[in-house]
């Protein structure tokens, strides 16, 4: 089993310095088959462990294989963690990953960066394997870190274009605020419990929860929460939570295959990953996990309408990711850690297809990303069409396809959970399923249907992608429909995910939610009654109506109600604040701190200061140095006469 | 009493002698009663049984040293009416600070800290007693390296004194800092602009 | 019976003798080499004193030292002094005012 997953591990690294160091001499083509080939062999390697541990009996595996430093009585080690929570990731990682890896070599097939782009995002795969499959708390940042850093490549891959190398440096900033938290939120954890290990933290978690701290005096505050929430901190940076979410929408600067891996199925999800990593700690604070309700919630909603204002094909998708991370850590507040997983493992299979759709719409379109300049495309590229209409249902969780069984879950947890705020955020998230319906087929008019748009010049050209851009497509199709019924019984109600999340009795809401399930078609025709399907629906009928039938309303509406639509295509103002507040305020002090502090303070008073009065001082002593040797030797004897006098007197012994 | 009858003899040559050494015209006349100075405390050295470094004393000083001082004396061209200038004026200057520190230095190390009931006087050596077997015992054994860094400090000496006085004007390629320190940064450094990339 | 006092006395004058020879001939270099030669000679009687007083041969191994060193001293004092009168012409001290920034 260690050797399989030093493999699974190991396998996209050497793909990744194989392509990245020697792109020269292998080629493109040696490039795309190295790599590809090492996260093909990792993925089917995944997919091995996963049967054997979620369908097989395996043991869960938890060794150590390298320690790696020792200091002060503490081990780092890097080790590897296999249960069915990390199998789970790792077949969703490597194999939307692979699909990416193909996707790739028909969609950057004309980019001079080729072999670098695979190396980068084999890269990735390595980074966030390293992540999923850590056990202890270090390596999960060591993999944290490293998809970050991989993401801050690929967002600026195009590193010429100003607004990409804007966006990277956005992300990476954001991010930072974000892994500052979970930075001490590990410090906080090794500081307390001496460990980094997960297993040994786990155990020791009862036994702290009436621990308190007290960083500001006077104000005492639950261990646990404080670890919890700063862990949260850094889940909000990765995985795009208001108010980090402002990196995720302009990552969209980088190539298309990035934002399908990236941000939409894999890293975003790493801290979805890690707070349900995380449950044995989260579940001892129910201050914790309303805050990550409330902030889910938040995002869920509020994301969601923007998606509606935007016209980037892309930006729309990107919005849409942001929401249904919100869903997934909604999810994770109710204490519905399988729903949240669930979600993700659904959510990365169409959201991947729709972005991989976009890109395949984008190249078809001649890198025209502007759906208003599109339309009626669904003649041109039915296999685009058909899989990203797939995809979108199963986004607004039509009642069969995957998302599905996903978002219904996580909607009737929240109704059943107890915790602060949990009322709250059932609003957003059943508002939330209108706002999904009305922008995912507002996406689909524009772009598929109506009237062509597009100039002549592009029309001329237009045609279906080429093979190894459609068989991604329709291989993320397939999971997209069915990947929800297959695994909705044993991932949400059986005991598919054993001890790898734990949730406290009080708030076990998907156990209550069990009660109810009556297997799959069940569900399904128990969700055509509830409120859910209805809003979904109406939100498709609403985009069809203002975009199909009237044209013309979504410009009126968007008059007369221009202070909303300024807000929304404002971004609720959050990047202008950021770059006011943060980025100027930043600026700001920077400069007060240059010319006040480093000019006037260190220059002028310390550095010059200092100088100029040894030089004054030096002026005034120069004369007692005149060159002359007598002099000195006088002084000398001055010196030893004193010296002398001194010592006769017994002043000095 | 036959000590003391030495013992003054020499310390009052050693005194006149150095006297004279400070205070005569001539710079051959100071050597050559320094070379008197050198004696009389060789003298003492001997009633003190340091028979070797009075021995060292004479040969070294006496007749390398001093040969030296008076050789260098010779050689060179001065003028003595020049250099006895301000001699009167500042004798009494010199003499004061000489007398205050002879009175403080005297009270540290008169007869009240250092007289014989202080320090009682060692009883004479029995006439083996080898004063040069000693001495070399000590300087082979205990104090072998400092007596090797000595035989250093000699050989850079006799170095040092061919290298400095060595008359050549040769063309050396070493540095000189006085130009260094003149150099502007406009002289070794010239900025140029690269473009980051070439343009494709 | 002589006492350690009569030395040290007779060092200390030999010293004094030396500094005011210092004082006094400011102008001629050769005789403030032959004074620090002087002074030189006091603080070894100093330590041959002592060393005889306390019979402890260290002190002589020190005045051993010390005539090494000042050999090398008045060698190399020498030779400067030489190429000094090369290059002035003169051993006059006033002319000597390099030793200043």
């Amino acid at each position: 089993m260690g050797t399989l997953c030093l493999i699974i591990v190991l396998a996209p690294l050497v793909g990744a310095l194989l392509a990245g160091l020697f792109g020269r001499q292998i080629g493109r083509a040696g490039a795309h088959w190295v790599t590809s080939g090492a996260v093909g062999l990792s993925f089917l390697l995944s997919a091995l462990v996963f049967w054997r541990i979620v369908v097989g009996d395996a043991p869960t595996y938890n060794e150590n294989l390298y320690t790696w430093l020792s200091t002060g009585g503490i081990d780092f080690h890097v080790g590897f963690l296999v249960d069915e929570l990390s199998a789970t990731m790792m077949v969703v990682v490597t194999f939307v990953s692979w699909m990416v890896h193909i996707y790739t070599i028909g969609y950057m097939h004309e980019d001079p960066g080729y072999q670098r782009f695979f190396s980068y995002i084999s890269l990735f795969t390595f980074s966030m394997l390293m992540l999923v499959m850590s056990n202890n708390f270090l390596q999960l940042f060591f993999g944290w870190e490293a998809v970050g850093l991989v993401s801050y490549l690929l967002i600026g891959f195009w590193f010429t274009r100003d607004t990409a190398i804007y966006a990277n440096l956005k992300a990476f900033l954001v991010n930072r605020v974000g892994d500052f938290g979970f930075l001490l939120g590990i410090a906080c954890v090794l500081m307390y419990f001496g460990s980094l290990d997960y297993q040994s933290v786990f155990a020791a978690a009862p036994a702290h929860a009436d621990t308190t701290i007290s960083i500001i005096d006077g104000h005492e505050w639950s261990l646990l929460t404080v670890i919890c929430l700063l862990l949260f901190v850094g889940a909000m940076g990765k995985s795009a939570q208001w108010p980090l979410h402002v990196w995720l929408p302009d990552s969209m600067e980088g190539p298309t295959p990035i934002s399908a891996l990236i941000h939409a199925a894999t890293m975003v999800t790493a801290g979805i990953f890690m707070v349900a990593r995380m449950s044995p700690l989260f579940e001892m604070s129910t201050t914790a996990l309303s805050v990550v309700l409330i902030i889910g919630a938040i995002t869920a909603f509020f994301m969601g309408l923007l998606g509606l204002v935007q016209n980037d094909i892309k930006r729309v998708v990107a919005y849409s990711t942001l929401s249904q991370l919100g869903y997934m850590t909604v999810a994770l507040g109710a204490s519905a850690y399988a729903a949240a997983i669930f979600h993700l493992f659904t959510h990365a299979f169409f959201k991947a297809l729709l972005f991989l759709a976009a890109g395949s719409v984008i190249i078809g379109m001649h890198h025209e990303q502007d759906m208003r300049k599109m339309g009626g495309l669904k003649r041109y590229m039915p296999v685009t069409y058909w899989t990203s209409l797939i995809g979108s249902l199963a986004l607004i969780g039509f009642p069969g396809f995957a998302g599905f069984f996903s978002k219904d879950a996580i909607i009737e947890a929240v109704h059943l959970s107890h915790i602060p705020g949990s009322g709250i955020a059932y609003a957003a998230v059943l508002s939330g399923v209108f706002v999904t319906a009305l922008y995912s087929f507002r996406l689909v008019f524009l772009v598929f249907h109506g009237e062509e748009r597009m100039d002549h010049h592009t029309k001329e050209h237009l045609h279906e992608s080429p093979k190894v851009v459609t068989v991604p497509l329709i291989a993320l199709a397939v999971p997209s429909v069915l990947a929800g019924a297959l695994f909705v019984g044993a991932m949400l109600f059986g005991d598919y995910f054993g001890g790898s999340i734990v949730v406290s009795a009080e708030h076990d809401v998907l156990g209550e939610l069990g009660h109810h399930y009556h297997g799959v078609f069940g569900m399904i025709t128990h969700g055509l009654l509830q409120p859910p399907f209805w809003l979904a629906m109406g939100g498709v009928f609403a985009a069809w109506y203002c975009y199909m039938k009237r044209p013309d309303i979504p410009r009126r509406a968007a008059e007369s109600m221009s202070l909303v639509y300024r807000i929304l295509l404002d971004k609720y103002g959050f990047d202008r604040f950021n770059d006011w507040f943060f980025a100027g305020g930043a600026r700001s002090a920077g400069r007060a701190l240059w010319r006040g502090g480093d000019v006037a303070l260190i220059d002028g008073l310390i550095v010059n200061g200092s100088a100029r009065a040894i030089g004054w001082w030096a002026g005034i002593i120069r004369h007692v140095q005149s060159g002359y040797l007598y002099h000195y030797a006088f002084a000398m004897i001055l010196g030893l006469l004193l010296l002398l006098g001194l010592f006769v007197h017994g002043v000095i012994a | 009493m036959f000590e003391q009858i030495v013992f003054y003899c020499f310390a009052g040559m050693l005194i006149f002698a150095g006297s004279m050494v400070i205070t005569v015209r001539n710079p051959v006349h100071a050597a050559l009663f320094l070379v008197l100075a050198f004696f009389s405390s060789a003298g003492l050295w001997l009633l003190l049984e340091a028979e070797f470094l009075a021995i060292a004393l004479v040969l070294v000083y006496v007749g390398a040293v001093m040969v030296l001082f008076l050789f260098v004396v010779m050689m060179l061209d001065i003028n003595l009416a020049a250099l006895r200038e301000g001699f009167a004026r500042y004798f009494p200057v010199a003499a004061l600070v000489a007398i205050v520190m002879m009175v403080a230095v005297g009270t540290v190390v008169g007869r009240a800290n250092f007289g014989l009931d202080k320090v009682a006087a060692p009883t004479p050596r029995p006439s083996d007693y080898g004063n040069t077997t000693e001495l070399g015992r000590a300087l082979y054994g205990e104090y072998i390296w400092p007596f090797e860094i000595a035989a250093v400090v000699l050989l850079v000496a006799i170095i040092a004194a061919i290298a400095l006085t060595l008359r050549t004007t040769r063309q050396t390629k070493a540095p000189k800092p006085e130009r260094q320190v003149l150099v502007r940064r406009e002289d070794r450094v010239r900025l140029v602009k690269v473009d980051a990339e070439r343009q494709s | 019976m002589l006492a350690l006092a009569d030395f040290l006395i007779i060092g200390a004058i030999l010293f004094c003798l030396s500094v005011a020879g210092i004082f006094i001939n400011r102008k001629n270099v050769i005789v403030l080499l032959m004074c620090i030669e002087l002074m030189l000679l006091s603080v070894n009687m100093n330590f041959i004193a002592f060393s005889h007083f306390n019979g402890d041969v260290a002190g002589q191994v020190f005045v051993f030292f010390i005539l090494t060193v000042a050999a090398a001293e008045a060698a190399i004092g020498l030779a400067i002094l030489v190429v000094l009168f090369r290059n002035r012409n003169s051993i006059n001290v006033e002319d000597l005012d390099l030793m200043k920034g």
